[in-house]
């Protein structure tokens, strides 16, 4: 290698270094708002997974685009390319190299998952047993204990929330902002999914078994529910809004929902599923959605 | 008693009956692997053409947010489909059908080790496909439960009738089990025992690794899929509870049953495309596969890693902190066996003389977007970022970034690089380079924005979106009918060729391979004599001889 050579890499190499950090930085962007203090983490390992992926991209790419626009032949040209086998010792560089990167994105990811301390379904029966667990992520910035426990309850196709201390049920999930949340959820018939854009978070529901999960809302607004897991014909307007707000409104809210009767929900899926007009082609038969839930909360707007 | 036949007796050879030489062989139940492998191409085509079209009418659907073309029953059942048609119906039979035509030419044996078998595989899948079309006459309609088909939802039944749509997917899938069994039962008994006199493991195309490694795949994961179809079957028909959580079972017990089988296969349907590209740099570059051993071992590595990957697709699932750890380091290692093959496939072109044929082109293109594809892969492999994509339009531009941007432009570029020796034609280079401008344009077009609208949470699966997806979904919709388009030249590219195309030489891309010595297309028995091989497959550069009697591997 001459020192020309050597300068050219050196030249590629800072301009991939200078772009991928460009693109971890631009990784935020691509992101919704961040709604939880888990998805500061999420974004965080999201970004620097691009900026690596970028410049694996782009360094490839380049090496592919300059074999092609140097070395492309004319069909007339029948003579043959050098003839190399191979080169043991680039071949251990680009093993050893990958693995390494590996090992260190799969740690840097297990930290964060620690960090998140998002407690997916079996993790919490165990940590009850188990003194000392890693300390939450911003856990010193937040009230500690007690957290916010409120019952989901997902059935084919409405989403409804009780709040058990206030005896509560709502079509909106009302959350008290930098508030550690505990849910509870329970689905009726079919697997549906929990999920909040907004809070980088998704947890499927499971039939007949109530599984736990917990979270800390940080910014207040309004985000969306979605179902994550399909879950029959009107899976996609199983939808509901989570509404984080000051602990003030939340108690205030908490208390005039406390003084309204139970009412059915509004349920866009049983007006699909009664309006006849909306059969165009197909119109097969589909299973029937469940009553709408009786809320003393309404949903708004 | 001896076995010698008596001279004037006519034995009548029952192994190998003579197809017929015109197009009518085509239709019959000919045991020729050659003949078999053209059938199979053919028929998953006229399937992609079909799953093709039902995405056309899904993407129509989300040109705009509102669910206003067809009924959601209808798109449910549309995008159930087409995933299990491109998968059942395109992409495995069409992989196949071309390791079905090239195995035995590639290693100097005359047919598969067992030929009635390889026929009644085949067989299996017009069959299952036929089956599978007709559930959109039931009354309830065809299956709607997505191509996972999990439990609960696809044993939900509307209607009083057993035979469902759902019924009609499990027996298909089941069906296409089988028939998938039979060819990787044939596929390894070929590749060990087949081999020509001098062909060692280590002279053996890397090809042929790349198809003994997924047909290793196919028998160790395929037999839980099918076990879980059959459970399934049981609880919807049946009324039993393995997966019906009202009376006990347990959902979850199908997702590990469906993707120990499923997520393998994504290997099963990658690992052939890598040997194609392993296949075809050396010839366009006119430069030796670099590092043809280790590509060759690592095609073995992903066998081995992929077994325990599956529960990646199960983050989100009742799956605990630590079994997500786990399998978020197996699934991450799959990284570096394909990073080998990309570096060395890289370095196979550098300093290469490139001819960009259509061949060429289709693999270039390929290799970039599988690299894309394996970047978004390890990311999806890390479970936080996992938890927040997963069930998002993220997994779904993934995902197609592999089975279109990787296999099926992989596929095309085999199919052109091979056409000449399949048909004794030479396909239009121009309709060629049409067809991959407009290909590769479509599958960016089609498959990237669904990165975006995943990182800001579209869920896939859905009918109808918030108005704030709508302009990525626009590109998305554009692409995907351009995508279509792509595919016009590619027909008539094949059939004007086939026709009344140039007749092509025994070997017009100057290419190394026990394939490119014998005639165009090549004779009933592939070899008049067996080759005896001297050296290793990607001589180029050299010119030591491939095989110690190349004169005499010709028929007449």
């Amino acid at each position: 290698m001459n020192l020309k050579t050597i300068a050219g890499i050196g030249v590629y190499i800072a301009i991939l270094v200078a772009t991928s950090i460009w693109v971890g930085q631009q990784a935020y962007g691509w992101l919704p708002p961040q709604a939880s203090a888990e998805s500061m983490l999420i974004d965080d390992l999201f970004s620097l997974f691009s900026a690596i992926g970028a410049f694996i991209l782009l360094g490839i790419t380049g090496l592919v685009l300059y074999t092609v626009f140097t070395q492309s032949v004319s069909r007339f040209d029948t003579s043959d390319g050098p003839h190399m086998e191979g080169n043991v010792k680039l071949e251990i560089f680009w093993t050893a190299v990958p693995l390494l990167l590996v090992f260190f994105l799969a740690a840097y990811s297990y930290q964060t998952y620690q960090q998140m301390a998002v407690r997916g379904p079996m993790d919490l029966v165990h940590l009850h047993h188990m003194p000392g667990t890693t300390p939450t992520a911003y856990a010193a910035d937040l009230e500690p204990e007690p957290v916010e426990e409120v019952e989901v309850y997902a059935k084919q196709w409405a989403w409804s929330f009780r709040y058990p201390s206030a005896g509560v049920v709502s079509a909106d999930l009302h959350l008290p902002v930098n508030k550690r949340v505990r849910l509870r959820m329970t689905a009726d018939e079919v697997i549906h999914g929990f999920y909040v854009p907004a809070f980088r978070l998704k947890q499927d529901i499971m039939p007949k078994r109530t599984t736990e999960f917990e979270f800390t809302p940080v910014r207040e607004g309004t985000y969306r529910l979605n179902d994550s897991q399909f879950s029959g014909t009107y899976f996609a307007i199983m939808t509901a809004n989570v509404v984080v707000e000051s602990p003030d409104s939340y108690r205030q809210w908490l208390a005039s929902a406390a003084a309204q009767p139970a009412v059915p929900a509004e349920n866009p899926a049983y007006s699909e599923y009664t309006n006849k007009r909306l059969k165009r082609f197909g119109g097969w038969k589909t299973i029937a959605p469940a009553p709408p839930p009786l809320v003393n909360a309404l949903a708004e707007g | 008693m001896t076995n010698v036949p008596v001279e004037g007796i006519a034995i009548p050879d029952i192994a190998h009956p003579e197809p017929q030489n015109n197009w009518r062989k085509y239709f019959s139940f000919s045991t020729d692997h050659k003949v078999i492998g053209i059938q199979y191409l053919v028929t998953s085509f006229v399937f992609f053409l079909i799953g093709g079209l039902l995405s056309m009418v899904i993407r129509a659907e989300l040109i705009t947010p509102q669910a206003d073309l067809i009924d959601r029953t209808l798109y449910n059942s549309m995008f159930t489909m087409h995933g299990t048609i491109m998968i059942f119906l395109w992409i495995f039979p069409s992989l196949v059908g071309l390791a079905n035509y090239l195995v035995p030419l590639m290693i100097g044996a005359r047919d598969m080790a067992f030929p009635r078998l390889n026929a009644a595989a085949f067989w299996m899948v017009p069959i299952f496909g036929i089956l599978l079309m007709t559930s959109y006459f039931l009354p309830a309609g065809t299956a709607q439960a997505g191509w996972w088909s999990y439990p609960p939802v696809s044993t939900q039944n509307p209607t009083d009738s057993i035979i469902t749509g759902e019924f009609v997917w499990i027996l298909a899938v089941a069906i296409s089990g089988v028939s998938s069994i039979m060819g990787a039962v044939n596929f390894v008994t070929t590749i060990v025992r087949m081999r020509a006199p001098g062909m060692t493991f280590f002279r053996m195309p890397a090809y042929v690794w790349t198809v003994f490694s997924a047909q290793i795949i196919q028998l160790a994961a395929l037999p839980a899929l099918t076990a879980g179809a059959i459970m399934l079957l049981f609880d919807a028909a049946a009324g039993t509870a393995f997966f019906n959580p009202d009376k006990g079972g347990n959902p979850v017990l199908f997702q590990h049953f469906f993707w120990f089988y499923s997520h393998p296969a994504v290997y099963v349907m990658v690992l052939p495309i890598f040997g194609v590209f392993s296949e075809i740099f050396p010839v366009y570059s006119r430069k030796p596969l670099f590092g043809y051993k280790v590509v060759a071992v690592s095609s073995l590595l992903i066998t081995t890693v992929s077994v325990l990957v599956w529960v990646h697709h199960m983050y989100a699932s009742n799956t605990p902190g630590w079994m997500r750890m786990l399998f978020m380091a197996t699934t991450m290692l799959v990284a570096v066996p394909t990073g080998i093959k990309v570096f060395a496939w890289v370095a196979t072109i550098w300093k290469g003389k490139l001819r960009l044929d259509t061949p060429m082109l289709f693999c270039l293109g390929a290799l970039i977007m599988f690299v894309f594809a394996g970047i978004t892969g390890v990311m999806l492999a890390s479970v936080p970022i996992d938890i927040h994509v997963n069930n998002t339009y993220f997994v779904v531009g993934h995902f197609h970034y592999i089975v279109y941007g990787t296999i099926t432009m992989g596929m095309f570029a085999a199919i052109y690089h091979w056409f000449p020796k399949m048909t004794g034609r030479m396909y239009y280079e121009g309709l060629g380079k049409l067809h991959f401008a407009l290909a590769f344009i479509g599958v960016n077009l089609n498959f990237f924005p669904m990165h975006p609208l995943g990182l800001q949470g579209m869920l896939r699966r859905v009918s109808s979106y918030e108005p704030e997806y709508a302009f990525w979904n626009v590109v998305a919709s554009i692409g995907a009918f351009l995508l279509g388009m792509s595919t016009i030249p590619f027909i008539l590219n094949m059939v004007g060729a086939w026709v009344q195309g140039k007749p092509a030489p025994d070997n017009p891309w100057r290419a190394i391979g026990l394939e490119w010595l014998v005639s165009s297309p090549p004779p009933v028995e592939n070899f008049e004599e067996l080759p005896i091989v001297v050296s290793g497959p990607y001589g180029y550069g050299k010119s030591d001889p491939l095989v110690e009697n190349a004169a005499a591997l010709k028929e007449g």
